[in-house]
């Protein structure tokens, strides 16, 4: 990384964590979404956007990350902290379970298969034989964790902090992944699969493993939502989460890092400004922007971003 | 409560009940697989957005309806208007991408779906209406086992699925599409448009979804909402008779209905019918993806 | 005026430029061949003419220019191309394959006749009417793509390859049946072939193309005595 961009990277990280004491209680709750979202999208874009595979279930992984949180805090009385890497363990295994027979499913099927998954997901959730643990169709309440040894912090500034911690440590994780062998790997995959296999790189292993640690991100974030709502129900994690985690990588940027970050900043304050027109308009305008944004700007507004700099530079 | 069992006679009964429902939906799954397929066969793409257009096709139905047209007239105008809908969806909406690579697709049908719901949500709201059925509760034959709208939403399919059959077995234009479908270089070669041949595939695949609606909608109640696990059937029961097959497709939707009743009813309760769904769907593309009649070999490994 | 004129064309794949300035003529009623060793760029000149790759220069046809136009617009003028593989739609039955080749023709009488004259030259194309163009043989799918071209009432048929993976003797009864529809029917025929020798012996002119551009052309008996062409492509 170039000095400018630590640099950027600093002021933001100092923005970040000024915010809290400067806004409002309920507007870092929604910059604790934002960087909710964000996992999320990274998540998402490590398997459809570095790997090519297209996924319309992710909020499957949501659902089982967020269910995971509140079922071991509520049964198992578990602090919050502990379910973050529960959760990922969970997901991880799921998502390369899910991965193994994905394998033989190509783009469109996969989409179909996953669209399945988005839709069903639901009435698993509500099945009767689950609910003393799921709590059925009411879904599960939790407490709102405090900051801990005596911090100064009220506990919507305590949650933005750990959230931001986990965030940053994801985001790291991912950074460091991806630049490296496993990213080009995946990409390797996505674009000539077949050159790639030749080459030596174990197709199935490597597609598998990112369905894993796409479920894993995405599940991360699953867990942190559910902290942070305080409850879980099954109709929350409809179709529609899966849905609008697509929108956030097309807007944001495929397979790209800072995508996550303006994808998630759109599908956060997006419908908070345009609830104010109508229920409605918020997903008219993902659709419009969705459709907008792959025939004018298929990269993203991280793809805009660079293409700018880019521009700036040779000027 | 269960009294104690009396003969397998009630058994038997409700097992028949179940299978003729079973069909009665099967009917509406069987007419959107076949929209399915049809796009399918044409342009190797998945119609997210099918059930979306089915539903925004029957609020119109409803608009007209309350507006004070009698049924059949507000039936065969929303067929219309949901031909010329596909029609245009496909020459404005789709084409473009139309050789865009599989994600660039399946993210417009995606928002396809998406707008479409918002806007009958935003027109309409999200109250649940009540859709009228053109066959009322005490019309000319209700026997135990189905209501007068469940044997008549199997007519009426029935009646789309011939005529469909016999639009494409027996016409110029039927012929053309087909061959438009199979092999769209040679058809060009004929003088056959084959951008035209496909926008009709889309208005006609919309007009089929149009009926669906309007038959399921006076059982489901009519809401933005409603053709989401519809559409799960109807996917299920085209990739189980054949992804390109259309008379496969027509079997599966019947065979998905049945079996959606049967065991929903018996085995594994209402509330996992969708999980079935989804088990049926992932199962048939892992084990036999050409479907029961299908030859196209769909995954590649 | 030349029933094809065509000049300066270059075609191409993406990036690969196959025709480099492409110069011909074809009058009215004739069968000219195109001859020339593989990657000449003979395919790519009927696709060309067809509009199905990219094309820059011009193409005249009966006058009027069709370089721009679409595919099916230049069938609908009049143009049947016989394609490389032959094209056939294998999973409908001969007669459809047949009447789909009459689809843009509004004379439905006509076509009713033209289905019988076509079962009149190819007999075995009508014991098989009702079966799947898929089950027929190399040389019945041959002669079901030359009738499904003919039911189009063309003024001009493009042939890419006619003889391929076919019995020297059905070759012989197929090019006899083209000559007898070139003098009955006054259809003109461009005809790209790697069997040199027969298809001079069909042909009335001929151009010989080498790397996209045409550098030999003229009557098909001046071509045969050609001592160049001779060795080369006659084999003698």
């Amino acid at each position: 990384m170039t000095r400018k961009q630590i640099l950027l990277i600093g002021v933001l990280l100092v923005i970040a964590c000024a915010l809290p004491f400067v806004a409002s209680n309920y507007r870092t709750f929604q910059f604790t979404l934002v960087m909710v979202y964000a996992t999320a999208l990274l998540g998402l874009n490590i398997l459809t956007g570095y790997n090519g595979q297209i996924s319309l279930g992710h909020g499957a992984f949501y659902a089982l990350g967020a269910y995971c949180a509140a079922v071991l805090m509520d049964q198992a009385g578990a602090p919050y902290w502990a379910t973050i890497p529960a959760a990922a363990a969970v997901c991880l295994v799921a998502g390369f379970l899910f991965g193994l027979p994905a394998l033989r499913l190509e783009g469109l099927y996969l989409a179909l298969a996953t669209f399945a998954l988005g839709v069903a997901m639901p009435q698993l959730l509500k099945y009767d034989h689950f609910s003393k643990w799921t709590g059925g169709v009411q879904g599960i309440v939790i407490a709102k964790p405090e900051a801990p040894w005596g911090l100064p912090l009220n506990p919507d500034q305590w949650l933005y902090f750990f959230t931001l911690a986990v965030t940053l440590v994801m985001f790291l994780l991912a950074w460091n992944l991806l630049r490296g062998r496993i990213g080009r790997a995946l990409v390797a995959i996505r674009d000539q699969h077949i050159a790639a296999e030749a080459m030596g790189v174990n197709n199935a292993i490597y597609k598998s493993l990112a369905f894993g640690v796409s479920a894993m991100y995405t599940g991360v974030a699953g867990a942190l939502s559910a902290i942070a709502i305080q409850y879980v129900a099954p109709d929350s994690f409809n179709i529609f989460v899966s849905i609008v985690f697509v929108v956030g990588i097309v807007v944001g940027g495929l397979a790209s890092i800072s995508g996550a970050l303006y994808g998630a900043l759109f599908i956060q304050f997006v419908p908070n400004i345009a609830d104010e027109i109508s229920k409605a308009a918020p997903w008219a305008i993902f659709g419009i922007f969705m459709i907008g944004f792959v025939y004018l700007m298929p990269t993203g507004v991280a793809g805009a971003v660079r293409l700018l700099l880019a521009r700036r530079r040779s000027q | 409560m269960r009294c104690a069992r009396r003969t397998s006679a009630t058994d038997v009964d409700a097992l028949l009940h179940q299978i003729l429902a079973g069909l009665a939906t099967g009917g509406i799954y069987a007419s959107l697989a076949l929209a399915l397929v049809m796009i399918y066969q044409a342009t190797h793409l998945v119609n997210f957005a099918q059930g979306e257009m089915a539903m925004f096709t029957t609020y119109i139905a409803w608009s007209l309806v309350t507006a004070g047209m009698p049924y059949w007239a507000a039936f065969f105008i929303t067929i219309v208007f949901a031909f010329v809908m596909g029609v245009l969806i496909e020459r404005v909406i789709i084409r473009p991408v139309e050789d865009a690579p599989v994600l660039a697709v399946v993210v417009v049908f995606i928002a396809l779906l998406v707008i479409l719901n918002s806007v009958a949500g935003w027109i309409y709201t999200y109250t649940i209406k009540s859709f009228p059925s053109p066959f009322p509760k005490d019309a000319f034959v209700a026997t135990k086992y189905m209501s007068p709208h469940e044997m008549g939403a199997i007519g009426i399919t029935l009646v789309v699925l011939l005529l469909l059959f016999a639009f494409f077995r027996f016409t110029p234009l039927g012929l053309a599409m087909r061959a438009a479908a199979q092999n769209p270089d040679s058809a060009r070669l004929v003088g056959i448009r084959v951008g035209w041949m496909l926008a009709l595939g889309w208005g006609l695949a919309a007009a089929i979804g149009a009926v669906a609606g309007m038959m399921v909608a006076p059982i489901v109640y009519l809401d933005p909402n409603m053709m989401g696990g519809i559409l799960l059937y109807a996917f299920a029961g085209a990739l189980l008779g054949g992804i390109d097959s259309p008379g496969g497709a027509v079997v599966g939707g019947f065979a998905v209905g049945v079996l959606e009743n049967v065991l929903g009813a018996f085995v594994i309760g209402n509330e996992l019918k969708l999980p079935m769904a989804l088990v049926l769907i992932i199962g048939v593309l892992l084990v036999r993806p050409s479907g029961f009649f299908g030859k196209v070999h769909v995954t590649r490994v | 005026m030349a029933l094809l004129e065509v000049r300066q064309l270059r075609a191409g794949y993406g990036p690969t430029r196959v025709l480099h300035g492409l110069d011909f003529e074809m009058a009215q009623g004739s069968i000219t061949a195109l001859l020339g060793a593989n990657g000449a760029g003979k395919t790519t000149t009927l696709r060309a003419l067809c509009a199905m790759v990219k094309t820059e220069g011009e193409v005249r046809f009966a006058g009027q220019p069709i370089a721009r136009r679409s595919t099916e617009d230049i069938a609908r003028l009049g143009i049947a191309h016989v394609p490389d593989g032959r094209g056939t739609f294998l999973n409908l039955t001969t007669e459809e394959n047949l009447r789909l080749g009459a689809y843009a023709r509004r004379d439905r009488r006509a076509v009713e006749a033209d289905l019988e004259r076509m079962f009149g030259y190819f007999p075995r194309l009508r014991e098989r009417r009702r079966q799947q163009a898929g089950t027929l043989s190399g040389g019945e799918q041959q002669m079901l793509a030359v009738s499904r071209a003919l039911m189009l009432a063309p003024k001009l048929m493009l042939l890419d390859e006619p003889s391929f993976g076919l019995a020297p003797l059905v070759v012989r009864e197929l090019f006899a049946i083209l000559r007898r529809i070139n003098e009955a029917e006054r259809v003109s025929m461009l005809l790209v072939e790697q069997n040199a020798a027969m298809a001079l012996d069909l042909a009335d002119h001929a151009y010989l193309m080498e790397t996209g551009r045409v550098v030999l052309g003229g009557k098909a008996l001046e071509l045969k005595s050609n001592d160049a062409v001779r060795k080369a492509y006659l084999g003698y």
